[in-house]
């Protein structure tokens, strides 16, 4: 770990807000990407069945 | 081939299938080793101490905000003047990710700016624009939101867009248009004497490379979740339909 000096709190609070918004970010596009995949892949089997 | 083939959801799709795990991995080394370099392996700045090594985050952060909206503007008039539809949801894909980004821009601007500046905030001309930026981004996402016609949308954040373009470019020039306020000019340049040190330039290029090609996997993968969302909106209708 480098010596931030008296600005410690002011750089690690910078790159814990970024990389949590980064990381919310990636989660959540993934995560609905997964859900609307798997969500068409059931209607389209429903429509199939119903002919 | 041609640009206008990717116009069809089918080939975007099975093309950005292809491209996106090298995308994912290479964006992500390129962050990584970006942000590690910068944060253990560079000096303090002489006058900023520690806090020099926010740039590399805040620069690249900014950098995607503004270039987010020109995509999101670039997509936009390919609907309105060809009417494509991936690309509109293209634009709708892309404004989560560029207001996340100006969201970032803002607050480490805002932390760094307390130490330095003495205060979180200061109606200077870029922070203010940045805020009017990030206000359009929260419009235009409530736009898509409100209207249940996706054409109609999709018009309409059109227009939304083209206006808040002139902020986007206000964001990126403020400093030059104005010298006034307290946010500094541009930290890289191509005038050696203005730019900032190679010790710091290296590793933010690193970061600011991983950003764009982040923002183009995550616009890429968000645009295919739009087009499966829109293809099953269109089924689920079409089986009421014939229900009905």
């Amino acid at each position: 770990m480098p010596d931030l000096g008296k600005y410690a709190d002011t750089v690690l609070s910078a790159y814990a807000a970024s990389l949590l918004l980064l990381a919310l970010l990636l989660v959540v596009t993934l995560w609905r990407g997964a859900w609307v995949r798997s969500e068409l892949k059931s209607v389209e089997k429903r429509i199939r069945g119903n002919g | 081939m041609s640009i206008w083939e990717y116009a069809n959801p089918k080939k975007f799709l099975h093309t950005s299938e292809r491209v996106l795990p090298s995308l994912w991995v290479v964006s992500a080394v390129l962050i990584l080793g970006g942000l590690i370099w910068g944060f253990f392996f560079t000096p303090d700045d002489y006058r900023q101490g520690s806090t020099v090594k926010i740039i590399y985050l805040h620069v690249p952060a900014a950098l995607m905000a503004i270039n987010a909206w020109f995509m999101m503007l670039l997509a936009s008039l390919i609907w309105v003047i060809r009417r494509h539809h991936v690309s509109a949801l293209a634009a709708k894909a892309a404004a989560p990710v560029g207001i996340i980004m100006t969201l970032i821009a803002l607050i480490t601007g805002a932390i760094w700016g307390q130490p330095m500046w003495g205060t979180w905030w200061a109606w200077d001309p870029r922070l203010t624009s940045f805020l009017v930026l990030f206000l359009f981004y929260l419009g235009y996402i409530a736009l898509w939101e409100a209207i249940d016609n996706p054409d109609t949308a999709a018009d309409l954040t059109s227009i939304l867009c083209l206006v808040g373009s002139v902020f986007a470019v206000l964001s990126r020039y403020a400093v030059n248009f104005w010298n006034q306020g307290l946010h500094q000019g541009a930290s890289l340049s191509l005038d050696k004497e203005e730019n900032v040190a190679d010790v710091f330039a290296f590793p933010l290029y690193t970061c600011m490379a991983g950003f764009i090609l982040f923002f183009i996997a995550l616009v890429l993968y968000r645009t295919g979740t739009e087009i499966r969302a829109r293809r099953m909106k269109a089924l689920i209708a079409r089986e009421r339909m014939s229900d009905a």
